[in-house]
């Protein structure tokens, strides 16, 4: 070596982010092209963690693959088995009844709850505060409780059937959501004095990694992406299904465009989850929880069918092909992540990396979801 | 309704000789009667025909609104279209008919308000040498998704500005959703 490297004005060099990086919270690459301390281009760099999901879905039946949809995204996994088997549902015209179709509403929204909270823990802690990361994962871990007392796992969820559910909830169970439900509240409150004010995180994230919504409609971005960029957009009310007509929610929306937006929405959420919730315990009828006629053998009649949820992270969508048999012809997951990180390549451009992170963790990827 | 006016633009673009709307007001109206009569019958009823490659689907079975069928050639003019009137896009992905020696490639563009119409376009390429031109340069984000077909199918979108591997490996020379591939 000799001595130190000096950059030449106007000069760029590469910088490799990724994929063992921890701002990027799983296995992605960026090749980033700097200018000095900004962004002069950006190249995502996809498929470290690729498991062909899809091929799966066409090699195995129905149920077998059902167990493939929570590997998808390991924080948000119900939201996806909701959707597998809804678009199963659909296909083999199989009627739901109503008491299953409620739980598994109670179910997701709980899920959604864990999920934005370790997304906040995460967040902040990639703002370089630690502290929120350890309230967030302790409140977490009620839900977490609460969930594996009922479906057996913390994580990987299978606990949706075709048609039903796999065990019914009982007294128990509902006392022990009634409780956490103002523990949460009064948790969200503190991290909003704790978090949401802080002057130094705002400075951050106020009018930082901005996002057009033109540039979300280009992009396909859904979720809390698009409603950070004043997109009134979420399939549980755009394109209703299961039992969300039945409930009394808002779709929290920001117009900032902003970090600090993508964040508001994502902490509202969990206040309107927490409303669902509570008018689900209330309404929740009695009866079975698993239909009286079921097909043995799943078998779809021959066509194309799609379905579409809100998950935690976006709109995620599953396109069965069916060609009559017991597996599916074609099985295609549309993941909500990989169209919301698509746009970073182009929204990073002459940001400063910092900030340039900073939207990323706004973003809330989940890796083996882009990936899948 | 969005539905109507993304249909009514979509069968005009293309005018074909060969389909009749009379033909249609006929296979909507036995429809009612199967679906008065019993269920099963209505699901097994064969499709109405496509009038210009639009069809109309029931959301409540297949999940999407209009179903339209075109020739590669015709792409890039109906998805302009779907692009003027405000939708986004939501994924591509690729069917593999190996029977018919043809390849699949489906689009999904949705609304973001609450007029929900999901439009789903279809295109047929020939299974050897498979060839269909990019949308990305219409929508942005097809980008990736047109990658990602690259890699599972071998489908080549011609004018792609990167179409290398995205989520297979760099040096990858093999498709893995073509019915025919051996691990």
């Amino acid at each position: 070596m000799s001595g130190p490297i000096s950059i030449q004005p106007g000069e760029t060099f590469t910088l490799n982010v990724g994929p063992q990086h921890p701002a990027t919270h799983g296995v992605l690459r960026v090749k980033m092209e700097m200018d000095g301390e900004y962004i002069v281009q950006a190249e995502t760099v996809l498929g470290y963690i690729h498991r062909m999901h899809e091929l799966m879905g066409e090699n195995r039946t129905y149920p077998q693959v059902l167990p493939n949809l929570s590997r998808l995204d390991y924080l948000g996994a119900m939201g996806y088995t909701h959707g597998h088997v809804l678009a199963v549902e659909r296909a083999a015209s199989i009627e739901v009844p109503e008491r299953a179709e409620y739980i598994r509403v109670l179910m997701v929204e709980l899920n959604r709850i864990s999920s934005h909270l370790f997304w906040f823990g995460a967040f902040v802690m990639d703002l370089g505060g630690f502290t929120p990361l350890m309230y967030a994962i302790q409140d977490r871990e009620h839900i977490l409780d609460l969930m594996e007392a009922v479906t057996g796992s913390r994580l990987t969820y299978c606990y949706f059937r075709f048609g039903g559910l796999y065990n019914d909830v009982d007294d128990d169970f509902i006392g022990a959501v009634r409780a956490v439900i103002p523990r949460l509240r009064k948790s969200l409150k503190k991290y909003a004095a704790l978090v949401t004010g802080n002057i130094i995180f705002r400075k951050r994230l106020e009018d930082i990694g901005p996002i057009s919504a033109e540039m979300c409609r280009k992009y396909g971005a859904t979720g809390p992406v698009a409603r950070g960029s004043g997109i009134d957009f979420d399939v549980r009310k755009n394109e209703p299904y299961s039992m969300y007509p039945e409930f009394d929610f808002d779709v929290p929306v920001y117009h900032e465009c902003d970090s600090l937006a993508r964040y508001k929405v994502r902490m509202d959420e969990m206040e309107q989850s927490l409303r669902i919730i509570e008018q689900g315990l209330d309404k929740l009828p009695d009866g079975p929880i698993m239909p009286k006629k079921k097909p043995k053998l799943i078998k779809p009649p021959k066509g194309d069918y799609y379905q579409a949820v809100e998950t935690a992270r976006g709109s995620f969508g599953i396109r069965i092909v069916s060609d009559g048999s017991k597996n599916a012809y074609r099985f295609k997951l549309r993941s909500p992540t990989y169209s919301n990180m698509h746009l970073f390549d182009e929204a990073c451009q002459g940001m400063m990396i910092m900030d340039a992170l900073a939207m990323m963790g706004s973003l809330d990827l989940v890796i083996p979801e882009i990936d899948r | 309704m969005m539905k109507n006016i993304i249909k009514q633009a979509l069968t005009d673009l293309f005018p074909s000789p060969g389909t009749v709307a009379e033909e249609l007001g006929v296979e909507t109206a036995e429809d009612e009667v199967a679906e008065n009569g019993k269920k099963k019958k209505a699901k097994k009823k064969e499709d109405p025909p496509r009038v210009n490659g639009v069809l109309e689907r029931d959301h409540a079975q297949y999940g999407y609104d209009i179903d339209v069928q075109l020739e590669p050639g015709e792409l890039l003019a109906a998805v302009m279209i779907i692009d003027k009137a405000g939708f986004f896009i939501e994924s591509i992905t690729g069917v593999d008919w190996i029977k018919e020696k043809q390849l699949e490639v489906i689009y999904d563009f949705s609304r973001y308000d609450f007029d929900p119409c999901r439009v789903v376009v279809r295109t047929r390429t020939p299974r050897e040498n498979p060839g269909i031109p990019t949308i990305s340069k219409i929508f942005a984000g097809a980008n990736w998704h047109e990658r990602e077909t690259h890699d599972f199918f071998g489908i080549k979108f011609e004018g792609h500005p990167h179409l290398v591997p995205l989520l297979l490996p760099e040096d990858a020379d093999f498709h893995p959703l073509l019915k025919d591939f051996k691990p």
